[in-house]
């Protein structure tokens, strides 16, 4: 799974980095980007879906791994 | 019957009242049927304006820049400014717009970075341990007043690095420009004057003797950069007071009101305190505080509705957080609600630069006062009070609860 953040709607809200500091780190703005190139380490992948569906500005794009 | 002199409403989709006790009280029924019926709705009261219900309208409304404009952020029209109340001074970057919005908004975003906001957490918990010790021992309290009242006050003032003690005049300002204020003008000049007034001076030794507080920082930032005018800094902490105080403040009084009517949630977070960050996210979605105004500045057709310059747009964030469309079972408060998009700070570039801020405060706020006070109820129901407008929380929540 890899995780993006589109930084032309992020508005630092930062819901992602209160949930998944894991995944996704702030500039001194507060606005987000995702960690290691939005690689989501395994067992990490609800959490990534939890920043997702917290966002208010959508910003957080997922995606998923082909079905294997 | 008349409200307060002013006609009663009997069309809410074309003659709604933000001051209307039944609005103030519990607008969530009114959003309900406006939503179903006409989801912008509009008034002449007030100086006029539309009201949207639906979360995504309103999601789209807020990010129509430069459409709507943010130079008239209050929920009414207010008279002009007499001579003498220093009409030049605005309230950057929540009053303005792009291009000088930018700039405006990071000089003033990193003091409220998560790390910075970190910082002011120890003095927030020794705080509300504090204003607890107060009332401990008496059983009954005005959680109001005496606790969620307090805190926004005393952490601006700490942040600000003025004297605590400065804080109960900050909340009579406060209360002056955005409550009595908005029906009262001669009370809003007298507030607003106080404010730039004491800021003015604030500053100006600020310059002498800086030190590491939020005003020196702000002096020593750039604005474009350029050095940042005495005038822009007065009028960021003018913001400072009326978007970080009555707002959180609020907020606090809503989670407590919530948890003194309902035990189950109460308990609950009592015995799992590690779900007070998701029950505080949720209680701000079901209890938002703000509504903000936008000004039209060109004509736009949104939602069947046609938009004219000068027309005045509602914010209504704490009724798009109450949408059935965006929220599964939106008329209850759940606790642990998972997936929460809820936009009580707002959505787009005015998005609450405060927010890091005012959800440390509720947070420490809460589990303090759970840990201290982990039961407690209303006193009397009928005694709670609220206010509603631009901010809408209760102004007195008398509880009673067993001394231990």
């Amino acid at each position: 799974m890899k995780v993006r953040v589109d930084s032309e709607r992020c508005q630092g809200h930062n819901r992602c980095y209160a949930l998944a500091p894991e995944l996704f780190e702030v500039d001194d703005y507060g606005m987000s980007s995702a960690r290691d190139d939005g690689v989501v380490p395994a067992g990490l992948e609800d959490k990534a879906r939890l920043a997702e569906a917290n966002c208010p500005e959508f910003a957080i794009h997922i995606e998923e791994d082909p079905a294997s | 019957m008349s409200e307060n002199g002013r006609p009663p409403v009997d069309d809410w989709s074309g003659d709604y009242d933000i001051f209307h006790a039944d609005y103030i009280t519990d607008p969530a029924p009114i959003w309900d049927d406006l939503r179903q019926s006409c989801p912008i709705a509009h008034t002449e009261r007030w100086g006029g304006s539309w009201l949207p219900t639906r979360y995504e309208d309103v999601r789209a409304l807020a990010r129509l820049v430069p459409e709507l404009s943010s130079t008239e952020p209050l929920v009414v029209n207010p008279p002009p400014l007499p001579d003498g109340a220093y009409g030049g001074v605005v309230a950057p970057p929540i009053s303005i717009d792009p291009p000088a919005h930018g700039p405006a908004r990071r000089l003033i975003l990193p003091a409220f970075s998560p790390q910075a906001v970190e910082r002011h957490e120890p003095f927030t918990r020794e705080l509300a341990h504090r204003l607890i010790d107060a009332f401990a021992g008496r059983g009954r309290a005005d959680a109001a007043t005496d606790f969620a009242q307090q805190i926004p006050p005393r952490v601006i003032a700490h942040l600000l690095g003025v004297d605590e003690e400065q804080a109960d005049t900050f909340v009579v300002w406060v209360r002056g420009l955005l409550e009595q204020g908005l029906t009262a003008p001669e009370i809003r000049f007298e507030a607003r004057t106080n404010i730039i007034e004491f800021f003015t001076e604030q500053v100006a030794q600020r310059r002498d003797e800086p030190g590491d507080d939020f005003i020196s920082g702000l002096l020593a930032g750039e604005l474009d950069g350029e050095p940042v005018p005495d005038v822009h800094v007065v009028g960021t902490c003018l913001l400072l007071l009326v978007a970080g105080i009555d707002t959180t403040w609020s907020s606090i009084g809503s989670a407590l009101w919530h948890l003194a009517s309902t035990p189950s949630d109460r308990k609950r977070l009592v015995s799992e305190p590690e779900l007070i960050p998701t029950a505080v996210e949720e209680l701000l979605r079901a209890y938002s505080p703000v509504t903000m105004g936008r000004v039209v500045t060109e004509e736009v057709v949104f939602g069947g509705v046609k938009l004219q310059p000068g027309d005045r747009v509602l914010m209504n964030f704490p009724g798009a957080n109450r949408d059935p469309e965006a929220f599964a079972h939106a008329d209850q408060v759940i606790i642990d609600r998972q997936h929460n998009r809820h936009i009580a700070f707002g959505v787009g570039i005015h998005r609450c630069a405060g927010s890091n801020l005012a959800r440390m405060e509720m947070n420490v706020a809460l589990s303090v006062f759970l840990d201290r006070i982990p039961e407690f109820s209303l006193e009397d129901p009928a005694a709670v009070t609220w206010a509603g407008g631009q901010v809408r929380g209760p102004r007195r929540l008398p509880i009673v609860f067993p001394v231990s």
